[in-house]
């Protein structure tokens, strides 16, 4: 079992409890993630092959263009996992640019459907590499908005190190898990804001053996390890 | 309606415009009409466009004044180079929306209507960018604020598809119809590109009557362009070149690199441009 294995299991358990959502995983773990929660304890999720084909059990079982898929981010039955350059406290989420918008230092994807998703329906972030630099006290460019700025729900952030939620009576980040190996100090370290932790926090949970065998028979030449180095 | 060739398409545009863009990030893009429009070096355009590498060579031939759009991607490579470059050295005006945002506004224009009331936005710093951007208050009992996204209207629109005929009835044969429909209902002149131009009834028999996105009402003038969406995808006629787009990408990247790729495929006309493609 790698740290790999652990963040697929991490973000499998975001979409915990869901239903007949879409499921909308950004990224090779977050995507293994979901394949894994639909297979196992989220059966009701529904995916799509990065195209516009729902897949369930490997097979296809319907058709979802993007235009339909706005038509679900408005109706709301959607849990999206989505990558953050920046991300600050209260889950505001940057993809846009970094620095000052109107010349940035670096110009990056733009803020695609954050802003839509995060005031329409569940979203949850997934960063791989966690860091001070993705941690900041405040977002460039607030392009997802966090709990102060209106979001429905912004459920996890899992990252190669922990699980942070937002459990907390202001609604924000709180170290949720740290992840086998790593160290309540060290996620303190990489964030570069107060973190709300806990007296005790827990491990993440590992894999069981049965998946383990899903996510190594999805990604068999371990491509997930690469998302995290 | 008539059938036209790409600089006919191009000689109707004019410095200034405002010009929508068919497709999606980097799939079904109208690059031969793109190309020609690069070509005939047009000035100050307002582009609006769910941006790929068509943004790319807009804006590296000088064409591009001001983007409207969510995002630029050239999906297998995330970041677009033209782009990132133009935005860093503040060499392009940028009017960023969210996607939905971008197709509530194409809705609006298509619908003849001022504005449509859209949830995304509200909170981000999409509002402070756009402090033209108003909400508005729910008339009913709800009483919610909501954005009031104006209407996207556009004074021409590019798209490409896989199959029309020369009244410009047009049919998609992938898996995604994109915006194409709207851009077209949005705009004044609407320009429809093809894989291949067949009769009427060829049309019709070459797949689902759903897959016939555009009618002769939405549409001014048709070209035939065989490869015409490459180095972006074009299922199921072709896929994205991969390859070539690795190529574009790392060309971009530095300004000998370009003009090596400018003058190896971009310098001559649209037959050339395609010959130079096969010939690698």
């Amino acid at each position: 079992m790698s740290r790999a294995d652990v963040c697929v299991v991490a973000c499998a358990e975001a979409w915990r409890g869901d239903g007949a959502v879409l499921a909308s995983p950004t990224g090779l773990i977050p995507r293994l993630g979901a394949r894994l929660a639909q297979l196992t304890f989220a059966p009701g999720l529904l995916l799509t092959d990065g195209e516009t084909t729902l897949l369930r059990d490997d097979e296809a079982e319907g058709w979802l263009p993007y235009r339909a898929v706005f038509g679900v981010v408005a109706a709301g039955t959607r849990h999206v996992m989505m990558g953050a350059s920046q991300i600050d406290r209260f889950g505001n989420q940057n993809i846009s640019c970094i620095g000052d918008w109107s010349r940035p230092s670096r110009q990056l994807l733009g803020v695609r459907g954050a802003p839509g998703n995060t005031v329409n329906h569940t979203t949850s972030y997934w960063v791989p590499r966690h860091a001070p630099r993705v941690f900041v006290p405040r977002v460039d460019m607030v392009s997802g908005v966090g709990h102060d700025r209106g979001a429905v729900e912004i459920r996890v952030v899992v990252t190669n190190l922990a699980v942070l939620d937002f459990a907390t009576p202001d609604r924000s980040m709180r170290l949720r898990s740290v992840h086998p190996g790593v160290s309540v100090d060290e996620v303190v370290a990489a964030t570069g804001f107060p973190l709300a932790v806990p007296a005790d926090v827990p491990s993440t949970r590992t894999p069981t053996a049965t998946e383990l065998a899903l996510i190594q028979s999805r990604d068999p030449e371990g491509l997930r390890e690469k998302e995290i180095r | 309606m008539t059938v036209m060739t790409v600089d006919e398409v191009v000689g109707e545009l004019r410095d200034g415009m405002t010009v929508g863009v068919g497709g999606w990030g980097s799939r079904r893009k109208p690059m031969a009409l793109v190309r020609a429009v690069c070509r005939a070096r047009l000035r100050d355009l307002t582009v609006v466009s769910y941006g790929g590498p068509d943004v790319g060579l807009l804006i590296a031939a000088g064409c591009l004044r001001r983007l409207v759009t969510g995002f630029v991607s050239l999906d297998s490579i995330a970041l677009e180079p033209h782009f990132c470059r133009a935005r860093q050295e503040g060499r392009i005006e940028l009017t960023e929306y969210d996607e939905g945002m971008l197709y509530w506004g194409l809705l609006a224009a298509a619908n003849r209507l001022p504005f449509l009331p859209i949830r995304a936005g509200l909170g981000s710093d999409v509002m402070r960018v756009n402090p033209q951007i108003k909400t508005i208050r729910s008339p009913y009992a709800d009483k919610s604020d909501l954005v009031a996204m104006p209407a996207l209207t556009l004074d021409a629109a590019l798209v490409h598809l896989n199959r029309a005929d020369a009244h410009g009835n047009g049919r998609y044969l992938g898996p995604d119809p994109y915006f194409d429909d709207l851009f077209c209902l949005a705009a004044r002149r609407r320009y429809l590109s093809c894989e291949r131009l067949v009769g009427t009834a060829e049309l019709m028999d070459s797949g689902p009557p759903q897959g016939l996105l555009l009618n002769r009402m939405m549409v001014d003038g048709v070209v035939e362009t065989p490869n015409g969406a490459h180095f972006t995808s074009c299922a199921p006629d072709y896929d994205r070149d991969e390859a070539f787009q690795r190529e574009y990408a790392a060309a971009a990247a530095s300004p000998d690199g370009w003009e090596r790729f400018r003058s190896a495929y971009l310098d001559g006309d649209e037959r050339s441009y395609q010959k130079a493609v096969a010939a690698r």
